[in-house]
């Protein structure tokens, strides 16, 4: 399992965003998609998961390229964790994780295996089940991402696209996420590429970084190779201080304010 | 279902002609094969009341307005939009110019009886193109555009036919009366008209009713399922459209049905397309039917037009509706 972009160009409104980015991704591995504002890693992602085609270039799912997939068939191998999580609609949670079967349905709606078993499982893995009965308006923002979780759970994909998950969550919705995120993507050996704001996050879970700058590729490869303070000050014009983590010994980037 | 057939029994039973209920069931009994002849208990005047006038529009009147709600359910479906009725793409304005035209030019007879009907339904549908040209850029049509895009064909349209009733004298009411909407005065030839384009949508709809359910979380998330979003917008707009043009080339504009009876059956079954289509058939049909029950009765044996009647009912039925689930849900959250 491999997701290829070759050469992959995005022209946003007429603005170049991204230009000639190539890069592969493997299968049992955790991708972070790093870079400043308006670099175009969300026009990245759209690409990578076949929603939005590039101007130039393309993207290739074990040498298919995206382009020539049919719709059901990607979304039983790739499924997106979207910016925003999921609006306030009046389905119930139960409803909502169900939609994640709907890449396996026929035409008339039914599947070959019994979908309930697997609904099941995706609620009780995240800890929905007094929930599932709830509609989505009545939930709070941090369970409602819950519930779109427990919906790409549901579609049983190999391969997770997660665009900016983290962001209006607190500290704890956001370990908690990336954590199960991590169980799963090792259970199931996965490959998860996230778009994350957080470079102490990305370096955290992490097994590889790819950083955008300038519509390019500014650095790729380990935290440990891609975190330091001569990379980010070029990418964000921060100054920074790398430390070890005293627990897993990951690199850490302490912020230093500007010279007043 | 059951409601439905009872509204049709009780309609059926009431009119102007002064029948019983008795008279009206006896003679539908006596049509049946195998009956002795009708004619000698009544008169033929009796007999063509009931089978000719009132049967067919009962036919007429489910038909129309189960043609509206599912239009309206499915606007409201690709275009997530409460506002969004079978009107929203101007469909109604572009087949009253048809017809105001052909009233205003004294064409009404021009291709027999069935010159409005034609007229009105090809320039709906001509609406409808245009809409779709005017909204859509590299394949992609957004939804912004598409209700803009309607919403200003419509008043370009409306305007046209502002100008076709200032300008006609003599003939002023008969293009208000066309555009207030009536089932007055039709046959069983306009029933038979109707039925494909239900037969025809209805699968169609319920086809695409789970794709609608996953529209409500958004196009990005429907597609990322696997939903083909641009064709699923484009086959429900055109299927709707349809619907609507064959409704409305037959009644006029008959506004509210398509609006407030998706939104009546949401508050009812909640936001499932599965049972949404289906249902609004079902309520469309029952609404539009003591609708123009009441058109025909209230002021007897003058008629009311029918869009004012659907208004008029369907309005406060909502309010109070709507205010009963805010109600509802507030009390809930406390």
């Amino acid at each position: 399992m491999s997701l290829v972009a070759q050469q992959v160009d995005a022209v946003l409104q007429g603005v170049s965003v991204l230009n000639s980015i190539s890069v592969s991704f493997e299968r049992n591995r955790f991708y972070g998609i790093i870079g400043p504002n308006g670099v175009g890693k969300s026009t990245l992602l759209h690409i990578l998961s076949g929603s939005d085609a590039p101007s130039a270039g393309g993207v290739t799912l074990d040498g298919v390229p995206l382009s020539h997939m049919p719709g059901k068939i990607l979304a039983r191998k790739l499924a997106v964790l979207q910016q925003g999580g999921l609006p306030p609609v009046g389905f119930t949670v139960r409803e909502v994780v169900a939609m994640g079967r709907y890449p396996h349905q026929n035409w008339l709606g039914g599947e070959g295996e019994d979908p309930e078993a697997i609904i099941d499982e995706a609620i009780h893995t995240m800890e929905l089940a007094e929930l599932q009965s709830r509609k989505l308006h009545q939930l709070s923002g941090g369970e409602r991402q819950r519930v779109a979780l427990a919906k790409l759970m549901a579609q049983q994909p190999e391969i997770l696209l997660l665009d900016e998950p983290t962001t209006y969550l607190d500290i704890g919705y956001q370990i908690e996420l990336l954590d199960t995120v991590k169980a799963w993507q090792k259970q199931r050996s996965l490959l998860v590429v996230a778009v994350l704001h957080d470079l102490n996050l990305a370096s955290l879970y992490c097994d590889k970084l790819i950083a955008l700058h300038r519509g390019g590729i500014a650095a790729e490869g380990t935290p440990d190779e891609v975190l330091n303070p001569a990379v980010i000050e070029r990418l964000y014009g921060a100054k920074t201080t790398l430390v070890k983590h005293p627990a897993t010994g990951v690199p850490q980037l302490i912020l230093q304010p500007g010279e007043s | 279902m059951l409601l439905l057939a009872v509204s049709m029994i009780a309609s059926l039973s009431i009119g102007s002609a002064g029948l019983s209920f008795a008279d009206v069931w006896g003679i539908l009994i006596h049509q049946l094969p195998g009956m002795p002849d009708a004619a000698d208990k009544w008169t033929a005047g009796e007999i063509a009341i009931v089978t000719q006038v009132r049967l067919s529009r009962v036919w007429l009147d489910v038909l129309v307005g189960a043609c509206l709600a599912l239009a309206g359910a499915g606007f409201q479906g690709v275009l997530r939009n409460p506002l969004a009725d079978p009107y929203t793409l101007g469909v109604a304005s572009g087949s009253s110019v048809g017809a105001a035209f052909i009233i205003l030019t004294g064409m009404q007879l021009a291709l027999g009886l069935w010159t409005i009907p034609i007229v009105a339904f090809s320039t709906g549908i001509l609406t409808l193109l245009a809409v779709i040209w005017l909204s859509r850029s590299n394949g992609v049509m957004q939804i912004e555009t598409i209700i803009l895009s309607g919403v200003i064909i419509q008043s370009f349209l409306g305007a046209f036919v502002s100008l076709m009733v200032s300008m006609s004298q003599g003939v002023v009411n008969q293009i208000l009366f066309w555009i207030m909407g009536s089932l007055a005065m039709r046959s069983w030839e306009h029933v038979y008209m109707m039925i494909p384009f239900i037969v025809v949508a209805l699968p169609i709809l319920l086809y695409f009713s789970p794709s609608l359910n996953l529209f409500t979380l958004g196009e990005r998330h429907a597609s990322h399922l696997g939903v083909k979003v641009e064709r699923t917008k484009l086959i429900v707009m055109i299927v709707s459209t349809l619907l609507t043009a064959a409704a409305v080339s037959v009644s006029g504009v008959i506004g509210f049905v398509g609006l407030v009876v998706p939104h009546l059956i949401r508050l009812l079954v909640g936001p499932d397309y599965r049972l949404i289509i289906p249902l609004a058939g079902i309520g469309g049909g029952i609404f539009m039917l003591w609708a123009d029950t009441l058109a025909r009765t209230v002021l007897s044996p003058k008629e009311l037009p029918l869009g004012v009647v659907t208004a008029l009912i369907g309005a406060p039925f909502f309010a109070f509706l709507l205010h009963r689930r805010m109600k509802v849900e507030g009390g809930a959250k406390h």
